[in-house]
């Protein structure tokens, strides 16, 4: 299947058959280290989950090629309509460690105020959606966006995240519908990691490809080696220019694997060989892109060491700012759910304080809250 | 002042606000050069253009997922449901995301949506062209849900809603969209979301209502009249955020209260409203709460008329309850 695939680096850090993109070395060193970051923060992520510091946790590991080389091909003022597992792009828009940490410990200074559990991200300052768990239910959204964006005439761009299991949500082929018919500016990408949960690809679609589910929706699709962050830069790049010029939207099918299990609370073992995570281990994206680079005189080896230590500290100091913030104000559970409190809501807050100050909650046994 | 049926106004409400804020869009299935098949966009597509007034594929998530992603970019879509009976596909895209955004972003992301859809019996339209699933959706935090059920409150709540900040689930009561006629301001006024309006005031029974119900509620408390009952009307008109203040005051002035609404009667949302009722002015009451209610059983074809509550019903009602 490989031959079926854009591929710019070979398994061994060698050139493939696809053209390598035009990108400066900065550009190279920009996703390398994006890459690296988002492996350290997978690994520090999931440690923090097992030794209980916060609730739960969803791996990106083995999937840095798809996601961060995919959003490289944006403008910075383009939407990102992102699942789960593609924390890099934040990473690659500016998010800190930091930022990203107080949302995974639902703190105070969690900028989405302690709603949602831990990696269910949203940035606004830098157009990334406020992460759903429900599957594929960013795609229509996305397609609105870039809907939107082509009726105001904005130069923009909507790109939109989601997995295999992804492409067989409603809100998957009804984008795919609006989009083609609307032409709007959408690139649809599919990080097709081999599993949704327990269930593989081949029990997911009889397609022989997700690529080839475009036509039928009246645009391109494009199958990518998604391991080779290269050729998905280039695949995404021709896709947002298309997108940007009015020429409509481009499925782009991403082919990775899932090197982490579904989350904190899954165990792979379960439902894959050992052989399996080998055989795609030696696949591993960021060695590979990494090798691509000394051979072409991009990075040095030694360099991986003081980026991973840089970053670890970068991590250390985020988790203790992190770990500093006590939990959001009682009365923050009450905010936002309408831009103002109705009535029934404040009086229900008023019962809730009451009940808390005279020590009737065995709620509040978890610990203190600010009111 | 202009004579409209509930339909014009509401085409006048859009008209308007289209024309004085250009992020407002209209999409949905035959919204366009059709008009919508009630006609309630009819010359929108005309005046706005094709860009402004969308017809769209068929598909009601579809619809609903990007309107959200549209008012999520900066405008202020107002999507149709051609039927509420056809809302279903797209209730994960209300309920988890239209609804939630705000409070899941901590505020950073909202979606300010109106989204337009006829409910309720009555023209003949069996199972999938007659349902009331308004309580679906009041049990939604972060959605508001609201019936007009006057021309003037058709166009002063859709003008309301369209610049509220938060999602709103505006149901168009059909069976009245063309009967029933009265004097619309003409030009610009809203009327609030959360206020009820006290459409005959009484003093023995209060009758709550909503939609095409009103009407009917207004019939009863005439031919209550006659029996000597003083019957106090009250249209809610938004059902979330309820009006518990004016429901609560005339409860506790008539010490009598029945709920009429077209769903089916459990779990409805006079079920709510009795609760209320029953919670803060329990002492007030001269006898139970009542329910004039659809029954729990699928919108009926042939027999609607059996199924919908009536005047009869609802007199017979409040008969029971002065009697108790």
């Amino acid at each position: 299947m490989t031959s079926e695939m854009l591929q710019v680096i070979a398994e061994d850090g060698a050139p493939s058959h696809t053209e390598a993109p035009e990108l400066s070395r900065d550009q190279l060193r920009t996703i390398y280290r994006t890459m690296l970051a988002t492996r350290e923060l997978d690994e520090r992520g999931l440690k923090l989950q097992r030794q209980g510091r916060i609730g739960f946790y969803l791996s990106s590991k083995g999937q840095e090629a798809a996601h961060i080389g995919s959003a490289f091909a944006l403008n910075p003022e383009d939407w990102v309509f992102q699942s789960y597992r593609d924390p890099g792009i934040l990473l690659l828009r500016g998010i800190t460690f930091e930022e990203m940490l107080h949302q995974c410990y639902g703190n105070a200074k969690d900028n989405t105020r302690g709603r949602q559990m831990p990696v269910h991200y949203s940035f606004k300052k830098v157009n990334c959606n406020s992460i759903s768990s429900p599957i594929g239910t960013q795609i229509v959204q996305a397609v609105g966006a870039a809907m939107a964006a082509k009726i105001r005439k904005d130069p923009i761009v909507a790109m939109t995240y989601f997995g295999d299991g992804g492409t067989s949500s409603n809100d998957f082929h009804t984008g795919m519908n609006f989009a083609g018919v609307y032409a709007s500016p959408c690139v649809f990408v599919c990080e097709n990691n081999g599993w949704a949960i327990s269930c593989p690809v081949d029990g997911q679609t009889a397609s022989t490809t997700m690529a080839a589910k475009a036509e039928a929706y009246g645009m391109p699709g494009v199958r990518v080696d998604g391991n080779d962050v290269l050729a998905v830069y280039r695949a995404a790049k021709e896709a947002v220019d298309r997108a940007r010029a009015g020429k409509g939207p481009t499925l782009l099918e991403l082919v990775t694997f899932r090197m982490g299990a579904h989350s904190s609370s899954d165990d792979d073992s379960r439902y894959r060989s050992e052989e399996m995570m080998e055989l795609w281990g030696r696949k591993d994206p960021l060695a590979r892109f990494r090798q691509f680079l000394v051979r072409g005189g991009f990075w040095e080896e030694g360099e991986d060491e003081e980026l991973r230590q840089s970053v670890q500290s970068e991590l250390q100091a985020a988790i203790e700012a992190a770990e500093k913030e006590g939990p959001p104000p009682l009365s923050s559970m009450f905010d936002d759910v309408f831009e103002e409190r109705t009535a029934t809501l404040e009086e229900q807050w008023d019962a809730l304080r009451q009940a808390y100050e005279q020590g009737s909650v065995s709620g509040a046994n978890v610990g203190e809250f600010p009111l | 002042m202009a004579t409209m049926t509930l339909l014009q106004a509401i085409n006048d409400g859009l008209r308007l606000e289209m024309g004085r804020d250009d992020r407002v869009v209209v999409l949905g299935e035959d919204v366009g050069l059709n008009g919508g098949v009630f006609r309630a966009t009819q010359g929108l597509f005309e005046e706005f253009g094709g860009d402004r007034v969308m017809d769209t594929p068929l598909a009601e998530s579809g619809i609903i997922g990007t309107a959200i992603g549209m008012a999520l970019y900066g405008l202020v879509p107002v999507p149709e449901i051609q039927f509420s009976d056809f809302i279903y596909p797209a209730f994960d895209q209300i309920v988890s995301e239209a609804a939630k955004m705000r409070y899941r972003s901590g505020g950073e992301f909202t979606v300010p949506m109106t989204i337009r859809t006829p409910i309720g019996g009555g023209i003949r339209g069996g199972h999938y062209h007659s349902q009331s699933p308004e309580a679906y959706f009041a049990h939604t935090p972060g959605l508001k849900v609201v019936v007009p059920s006057t021309p003037e409150d058709a166009k002063g709540l859709l003008l309301a809603s369209i610049r509220d900040p938060d999602p709103v689930l505006f149901m168009e009561p059909k069976a009245i969209y063309r009967n029933t006629k009265g004097e619309v301001p003409e030009g610009d006024f809203t009327v609030p979301l959360g206020k009820a309006r006290i459409v005959r005031e009484g003093t023995d029974a209060t009758l709550v209502a909503w939609g095409a119900m009103v009407p009917v509620a207004e019939k009863a408390a005439e031919a209550c009249a006659g029996d000597g009952v003083s019957v106090e009307v009250l249209d809610v008109r938004s059902i979330i955020p309820l009006d518990e203040e004016t429901i609560l005051e005339s409860v506790k002035k008539t010490g009598r209260a029945v709920v009429v609404y077209e769903a089916p009667k459990s779990c409805g949302f006079g079920a709510e409203i009795s609760a209320v009722i029953a919670e803060k002015a329990i002492e007030y009451l001269e006898g139970p709460i009542a329910r004039v209610a659809g029954f729990d059983t699928p919108f009926p074809y042939t027999l609607e008329h059996m199924y919908l509550p009536d005047d009869g019903r609802v007199r017979q009602a409040i008969k029971d309850l002065m009697e108790f």
